[in-house]
């Protein structure tokens, strides 16, 4: 049993992700959303498919990728979606806008209750409203507004949103837009040649004018209002356009563009609850783009796995998992609780490498391009390093930190993906690659290895001071793993640091401003050389390490996320209201770790019971072999 | 005596707490830059010898903390000197050797270039020529002599003479300059707009409709002072022609006249000229399909030098300078509706330290750590074999 035993929950865990595999029935009816989904469309500077726009929107209107109606029913994004595009008056009625604000709902004279998703219907008659309050706040800067000003600016925004994704395809509340487009098709050439009559001082037909001249400013309309720019470009190179941009374009030349009729019929099936035929038009168009967008098309489907199968929280749980595993492997039965924590670990780690190479394939970019992708990547760094050391020292304590790190950095990341796209298109200074990958990169490592000796020193401590478990080999080795992850952040921050400064000479011509960011970078890297010099002068021993990559934790943190919150320079990439609660938080938990470790050494009880490494002082560890 | 002072400055206490106070100073400093903008708060923090309080003149001060150079240059000492005492060549300490050779050209080359790199901006609109940059907070009255046939005869008088100086009296001028009002930062109202009790600071051209406002001096990185001054003008045999108001925010230069000649005065940004030219021939700006993202911005310049005889094209854009005569022109900004560009100006003769320093260091590090792995898994496999 012992020996099977890692092989068994490795088999449990690799299942049970496998049986997300399995084809679910989707709750829409016969509709099949997920082929739709992944029609690829440009917004935000980029291709994207259907089923991510999807996500993205309902994630910033109402919080969350899925929605739970009234009636307890679930309905995927996507669905949400093929309403909202197609059958607007639907969709009207789904409480999607979360408003949790007193003072903005005191504004519509409604009472705070336990209802917090309200339906575009129920804003309808506050429109007006909304959009002069929302500009309002709209012109202070995110630092200065106050709750109520937030919230409505955000709920302003969600409007907004929903109403330009109303009008991407098709006007709202068109009936039969086949119809009309083929209308408006027809009476072209006749507009056409009357337009030639009028300038040639002839009699014309004014009401064929007056047709179309009416048709050309609804598409206006719908033309300022897309969201989406749904309309591939025909030849290569070209560009692509919104429904009703490409609409205006087929005046001149009098004929709908192929996509933009399919779309029509798409449509008009949907809403007459048409599923056999809606199905056969998203196949039909579907095979149309894989012809003549293939690579767009290949981008779309594999974006469309890649939200599906959410591999970022799939090793969430393994994470977790893997963390528990080896907790318990030091209360008893270590050897093989220890190994299945082991092989769990690898199989988080290749979601966790799949999911952040797919980003990676997706945007074409280096793995580090926003805070987002940042805590995915230190999570990555640190369980990588973490692993090795449960390799080379096989106590549990490597997997235990790759455990807690994977996870704590893909919860931070899954509260920072709020904002909607989380690949989105790089600011002109950021464009380069070859900065990304090596300065941030080597920061973000830097960063990754911080957090890692700081979570050794956590185990350290309360190993140490609240259970009898830390040996004297244990803390040994666990000394030894901080130290030597301490000079890998040395190295990596130092490297990072410099390198961020010679881009910096690179593109505006200072290697140092005194950022924020800078500064904070420059924090880590004296940290860590006063850990290393402290060391080397025998002024801190193993006790006196921990507490110092305690406050490296503390450091770190205020580098990767406090200074984004000071709202100066020129790396304030959004201010984040609610993470400083938890940003504070954290530090404080952190001092007061510090304040326990410092406590006498009788009162911790691995060394009560003379298991110390070394009573009455502090424990040796033999220097390192080229201290200075 | 001597030798506890020596014991003292190569200490490794010294160095650790050097290392403590530049991260204190680095974080309040960092936090001063909330209320102070980054370009103060680095004054006063990270480019002084001490840390005062209160930072206001309220008569006195006291240092409360050392600054940025007072730390920095105890630590190169501390450094240097440790170094020199205790150097013993080994290969075992090669990774060390290297890793604080490369921190010393660092803090050497930064001083370097705290004291002698020297930014400045280039605006220019399509089509237009200069052959000169412009201080981003420095301001000159610049009086020029308009009498020659082909070249004005201009003479600069720098922010800090007219800051501290009542009467400028130079050879090249047929007038002495006395400065009646100086505001480092201010704001300038129609009087018809400034409400009945405001009054005039000039009596000459513009300025006498024109009521000034002192105003804090800025903070946001993206704005700068607006400095005015009253300067009267006094011939050197006695009598004044009147008070004029300079003002960086006033457009035109103003004129006068003067011992038969024709005098135009003006406060402008101070200018480094250049013996070449650069020409705006298109600036560009590329959003991402769709959004407001920006995807580039260049500029295209023609550089005109004929000393050198170089007469060339030269695309500047993003991370993308051009670099020539020891200066490097940066795509910095640009006029919101596209109509002119903004390029930022560095002269820095130690621009190459932290190249240098960067990889020295690394290889030190790199060597350093290096033997420590090496170490480490000898003695690993001793214990387990």
């Amino acid at each position: 049993m012992k020996r099977f035993l890692p092989w068994i929950i490795l088999a449990v865990a690799a299942a049970s992700i496998a049986a997300n595999w399995l084809p679910s029935k989707t709750a829409g009816g016969d509709f099949d959303f997920g082929s739709f989904g992944k029609i690829p469309v440009l917004v935000g500077g980029r291709v994207k498919p259907l089923d991510t726009v999807a996500r993205n929107s309902l994630l910033i209107i109402h919080g969350k990728e899925e929605l739970r109606l009234e009636d307890g029913r679930r309905m995927s994004a996507m669905q949400w979606l093929t309403d909202v595009l197609f059958n607007a008056p639907v969709a009207d009625q789904y409480p999607v806008f979360v408003v949790q604000n007193a003072d903005v709902l005191g504004l519509f004279g409604w009472q705070q209750t336990d209802r917090k998703y309200f339906s575009f219907a129920d804003f309808a008659p506050f429109l007006k409203q909304i959009d002069e309050q929302g500009a309002q706040s709209d012109k202070l800067e995110a630092v200065q507004r106050s709750a109520y000003q937030s919230a409505i600016l955000n709920l302003r925004n969600g409007l907004s949103l929903y109403q330009r994704l109303k009008n991407s395809i098709q006007p709202e509340g068109a009936d039969n837009f086949s119809a009309e487009l083929q209308g408006f098709e027809s009476s072209v050439p006749g507009a056409a040649k009357a337009a030639r009559e009028r300038a040639m001082g002839d009699n014309f037909d004014k009401s064929k004018l007056d047709d179309v001249a009416h048709m050309i400013e609804r598409y206006e309309r719908l033309s300022e209002m897309a969201y989406l720019l749904a309309v591939p470009p025909l030849e290569p190179n070209g560009e692509w356009h919104s429904v009703g941009d490409t609409l205006l374009r087929s005046v001149g030349t009098g004929e709908i563009h192929p996509i933009v009729a399919e779309y029509a019929i798409i449509a008009d099936a949907y809403r007459a609850n048409g599923s056999s035929l809606f199905n056969q038009h998203v196949q039909l168009m579907g095979d149309w783009f894989a012809k003549e967008q293939p690579n767009a098309t290949n981008r779309a489907s594999f974006e469309c796995l890649f939200n599906w199968f959410q591999p970022f929280s799939q090793s969430m749980t393994l994470y977790v998992l893997a963390f528990l595993l080896a907790c318990a492997s030091w209360l008893g039965w270590s050897a093989p609780l220890r190994r299945s924590a082991f092989y769990l670990l690898l199989l988080a780690l290749a979601i966790h490498t799949f999911g952040l190479v797919s980003r990676m394939y997706l945007q074409e970019r280096p793995p580090v391009t926003n805070l987002y992708s940042s805590a995915i990547f230190i999570g990555w760094g640190a369980v990588i390093v973490a692993l090795i050391l449960e390799r080379i020292f096989k106590d549990g304590i490597g997997a235990a930190c790759a455990g807690a790190i994977g996870f704590v950095t893909l919860i931070i990341a899954h509260h920072l993906a709020g904002s909607g796209d989380t690949l989105e298109m790089l600011q002109a200074v950021l464009d380069t690659n070859i900065w990304l990958a090596t300065h941030v990169v080597a920061i973000t490592t830097g960063y990754s290895a911080m957090f890692l000796a700081g979570m050794l020193a956590i185990i350290y401590v309360v190993r140490g001071v609240f259970t009898t478990s830390l040996k004297k080999q244990t803390a040994d080795s666990l000394a030894r793993m901080a130290y030597g992850v301490v000079c890998f952040a040395t190295l990596f921050s130092f490297v990072g640091t410099v390198l961020g400064g010679i881009w910096a000479d690179q593109s505006w011509g200072r290697f140092w401003g005194w950022d924020p960011k800078e500064n904070g970078a420059v924090l880590i890297v004296l940290w860590c050389a006063i850990i290393l010099h402290a060391r080397w002068g025998g002024f801190i021993r193993q006790r006196g390490l921990m507490i110092m990559a305690l406050f490296g934790n503390i450091v770190t943190s205020f580098s990767w996320f406090g200074v984004n919150m000071l709202g100066v320079g020129l790396h304030s990439y959004g201010f984040m209201q609610k993470a400083f609660p938890w940003l504070v938080g954290f530090m404080i938990s952190q001092l007061a770790l510090m304040a326990i470790a410092s406590m006498p050494l009788e009162k911790w009880r691995s060394f009560q019971t003379g298991r110390a490494p070394s009573r009455g002082g502090q424990p040796q560890i033999s220097p390192a072999p080229s201290a200075g | 005596m001597l030798h506890r002072l020596v014991d003292l400055i190569t200490s490794l206490k010294l160095t650790i707490i050097c290392l403590a106070a530049a991260m204190a100073l680095i974080f309040a400093g960092t936090l001063a830059q909330v209320h102070l903008g980054i370009h103060e708060a680095q004054q006063r923090y990270f480019q002084s010898m001490f840390v005062w309080w209160p930072p206001e003149g309220r008569g006195f001060k006291i240092p409360i903390f050392p600054g940025g150079h007072l730390i920095g240059a105890v630590l190169l000492i501390n450094l240097i000197a440790a170094h020199i005492k205790r150097f013993r060549w080994t290969w075992r300490k090669l990774g060390i050797h290297l890793t604080h050779a490369g921190l010393i050209i660092m803090l050497a080359g930064g001083l370097f270039t705290d004291l002698f790199a020297v930014e400045s901006h280039m605006r220019l609109s399509n089509g237009d020529t200069k052959n000169y940059s412009e201080d981003m907070r420095d301001t000159e009255l610049a009086v020029i002599d308009t009498s020659g046939d082909d070249l004005d005869q201009v003479t600069a008088i720098p922010e800090s003479v007219l800051r501290h100086n009542r009467v400028i009296d130079h050879w090249s001028l047929p007038f002495r300059i006395v400065v009646r009002n100086f505001y480092q930062n201010s704001r300038l109202k129609m009087l018809s707009q400034a409400g009945e009790s405001a009054r005039p600071i000039a009596n000459q051209g513009p300025g006498a409709m024109i009521a000034v406002d002192p105003a804090p001096p800025a903070t946001a990185a993206d704005e700068r002072d607006v400095p005015s001054a009253a300067i009267e003008i006094l011939r050197k045999n006695g009598g004044s022609l009147g008070t004029w108001l300079v003002s960086d925010g006033l457009g035109a230069p103003q004129t006068f006249d003067c011992g038969g000649r024709t005098w135009m005065i003006t406060l402008r940004p101070a200018r480094y000229y250049k013996p070449y030219s650069v020409t705006l021939q298109k600036f560009t700006h590329e959003k991402y399909a769709g959004t407001e993202i920006p995807k580039n911005f260049s500029s295209k310049v023609t550089l005109i030098d004929p000393e050198r005889s170089v007469d060339r094209d030269v695309l500047i854009y993003m991370n993308h300078p051009l670099r020539y005569r020891g200066e490097t022109f940066y795509q910095a900004g640009f006029q919101p509706d596209d109509s002119a560009t903004i390029l930022q100006d560095v002269r820095n003769p130690s621009f190459i330290a932290p190249y240098v320093a960067c990889v020295i260091v690394a290889a030190g590090l790199l060597v350093q750590f290096g033997f420590h792995l090496v170490g480490f898994s000898r003695q690993r496999r001793k214990a387990l074999a």
